[in-house]
């Protein structure tokens, strides 16, 4: 059978089962990226409402940590090795981008351990590696700080920005601005902490809840399987990503994790300071932590007009957003949520929304 | 001759003679060995011209080098005009310190896919920057074509709804085996950009369809914003279809972790062909039998009025595929 023949019979599947106005949630950036880009909404029934979580990295991260890195490099004689996506994010004032063109050395890399590299050729000049992302990121980033302590590397200091998804999802419902009927459950941060990782939270809220893959047929069984739940009215943790994800998580990952950070309050952008989660670096390897060098006490101001906070709470849809492809679009961005490719705002905007 | 190039070889005196010397002897032509301070050129035709400059980095990378793609990038620009490449000029922007050996092997490329595209070089220039002020090496190419007959000029061609969009072969192998040699990520010999000079295949196509309508190189950009450019300039809604997308499995599987989309990625041996309904079928059985566009496909067609492109996904779903808003960068999750 085509992928299209498939995809028709989970839809129809769907459009049996689906009775109620439902409220799904997804707690991942690349789901939400790839819910728009293959158009998944438009197959939906019309009271199937697929909100979007607090799941993008870059989105999250709080103003005052932006602007923290930024007066950081801006004072101090910082080479900055990143991730691409945070190059235009934009601080109270400036990004990592402009320091760029002002002469900074700003780095893009798409694995840590080339930052080992850069190090080790520049002797004599000093870098930072931000470490951002959810669980799914840590593992490498904790890989690469122990590999720089076992190397003696004198010259490179870390950022960890790092956040645990599980706190952010009980954030929201606690908060309950808005009905939650179930959890699109992030398949990548599953894949490390696996069915287990979510049980506490599970059982503390008994809400539909299924992990879920990315392909296409993937999200759509996944949607399939919450959606059949939810109108069965059975309390469920469902783990519908078997391939990648399995009950206790990637060991080797969780032991990285835990060997080189410590968890700790985390303040994100739209749910402000969050008990428990986010990734310090421990008393281990603190001295390859720049917060325990330059701890700058930031005042932030808050970018004029933008809504990611609400859009991140999913009580925002980014057309509600006055800035929205105005003032904010992605060649241009106000808020992180239009920095990301896996911003909610981007995704709204690169792939026409719910217009299309 | 020392190993390096150095400033000493841009000063206009020995060193440059020394340098010109060994540029010379590659491409020794009627035109080029009188050295005037321009090139004369006998043409009567109807010319196109056009220029370009390359600072790819690696300059060496699987499937070709900075030297091929200089003299194919520009031919591919003649050629998607309907021209007929005759003359090239080629000036280098030499970082110093740059290996002399491998100056040479690029020279040697070019001379290969010079004589390989029957384009002479008629004029040049070199000058060298200091270190730091460049990036190993810079080309610029400026080519002359001629628009032989009637039949190869596309100027007056009529685009319709319902004309075909036609490409020649996998979509983003160039701009995706080159990121991935970036990132130093070893790569086995069939990861390897799709450089080649389209000369070739496209001027027998014209000589034989009128239903060829609009040609164009999806270089940098991509596919992606080669459509919108046609959307855009004949206001037409273009619809390509997922299912159909000539993209082989390592673009896929690359460009899934690199969280780049293969439609957005450039390609160097690539032309989207605009064709018309009733010939479409025919040129791409034509196209086919040369060895560059032996995976052509129909990948979409000309709808409405409009401006915009969609992507008709591979679960039947229809989604907007905007012009290119941002930087090419990886995703981190």
């Amino acid at each position: 059978m085509m992928i299209k023949e498939k995809a028709e019979e989970l839809v129809n599947l769907i459009n049996k089962i689906s009775k109620k106005e439902r409220n799904l949630m997804e707690f991942c950036g690349t789901h939400t990226h790839e819910i728009f880009r293959y158009g998944i909404r438009q197959l939906l029934p019309k009271n199937i409402n697929l909100l979007s979580g607090p799941g993008c990295p870059v989105c999250v991260t709080s103003q005052r940590d932006i602007d923290y890195l930024i007066t950081l490099v801006e004072k101090e004689d910082f080479g900055v090795i990143t991730f691409g996506d945070l190059l235009n994010v934009p601080g109270s004032s400036g990004s990592l981008n402009k320091l760029r063109l002002k002469g900074k050395e700003i780095r893009v890399i798409y694995s840590p351990l080339e930052s080992i590299k850069i190090a080790k050729e520049n002797r004599n000049k000093k870098y930072i590696l931000i470490g951002i992302g959810f669980e799914t990121t840590a593992p490498s980033i904790a890989y690469t700080i122990i590999k720089t302590k076992e190397e003696k590397l004198e010259n490179l200091f870390f950022l960890s920005l790092h956040k645990l998804t599980p706190p952010a999802m009980k954030a929201i419902l606690d908060m309950g601005e808005i009905r939650i009927d179930g959890i699109i459950g992030p398949g990548h941060v599953s894949t490390i902490i696996g069915r287990k990782g979510w049980l506490d939270l599970f059982n503390e809220y008994k809400i539909p809840f299924v992990i879920t893959g990315f392909k296409p047929l993937e999200i759509l069984y996944g949607l399939y399987k919450l959606i059949e739940i939810i109108e069965k009215n059975e309390k469920q943790l469902i783990n519908a990503y078997p391939s990648s994800v399995s009950e206790d998580g990637n060991k080797k990952a969780l032991e990285l994790i835990n060997q080189v950070f410590m968890i700790d309050d985390a303040e994100w952008r739209g749910l402000g300071i969050l008990k428990k989660s986010g990734l310090k670096i421990n008393e281990k390897y603190k001295n390859l932590d720049i917060k325990s060098y330059y701890d700058y006490k930031i005042e932030t101001k808050e970018i004029p007009g933008c809504k990611c906070g609400e859009v991140l709470r999913g009580i925002f849809k980014p057309t509600d957003c006055q800035l929205f492809g105005k003032l904010c679009r992605p060649d241009n961005p106000v808020g992180p949520c239009m920095v990301s490719q896996e911003g909610t705002c981007s995704a709204f905007y690169l792939y026409g929304g719910e217009n299309e | 001759m020392s190993e390096e190039i150095v400033l000493y070889h841009g000063n206009g005196g020995e060193g440059t003679k020394e340098l010109i010397n060994e540029i010379l002897k590659n491409f020794d032509n009627d035109i080029l060995r009188k050295l005037n301070d321009s090139a004369i050129l006998n043409l009567k035709d109807k010319l196109a011209f056009t220029t370009d400059s390359y600072v790819i980095s690696p300059q060496f990378f699987n499937g070709g080098d900075i030297g091929k793609l200089s003299v194919y990038g520009t031919v591919n620009d003649l050629a998607v005009c309907g021209a007929k490449p005759l003359f090239l000029s080629l000036s280098f922007i030499i970082e110093e310190g740059f290996l002399f050996s491998d100056f040479k092997k690029i020279l040697q490329s070019i001379k290969e896919a010079s004589d390989e595209c029957d384009i002479k070089i008629v004029t040049g220039d070199t000058k060298v920057v200091e270190k730091g002020k460049g990036d190993k090496i810079f080309i610029n190419t400026s080519g002359i074509g001629i628009i032989e007959n009637e039949n190869r000029d596309l100027s007056k061609r009529k685009i319709e709804k319902g004309d075909l969009v036609i490409i020649n072969g996998g979509i983003g192998e160039h701009g995706i085996s080159i990121m991935l040699e970036r990132l130093g990520i070893k790569v086995d010999e069939k990861i390897k950009s799709d450089l080649a000079p389209l000369d070739k295949l496209i001027l027998p196509l014209l000589d034989k369809f009128k239903g060829v309508k609009f040609l164009r190189d999806p270089t940098r950009g991509g596919v992606a914003t080669v459509l919108n450019e046609i959307a855009n300039k004949f206001n037409y809604e273009i619809e390509i279809w997922e299912e159909e997308l000539p993209i082989k499995n390592w673009v896929k599987e690359a460009s899934n972790i690199l969280g780049i989309d293969p439609l957005y990625a450039a390609n160097e041996g690539k032309v989207i062909i605009i064709a018309s309904k009733n010939e479409g079928e025919d040129i791409l059985k034509f196209i086919k039998q040369n060895r560059l566009a032996v995976d052509s496909k129909i990948i979409g067609e000309l709808k409405n009025d409009g401006n915009k492109v969609y992507l008709k996904t591979e679960i039947g779903t229809r989604r907007i595929v905007d012009t290119l808003k941002r930087d090419i960068l990886p995703r981190i999750c």
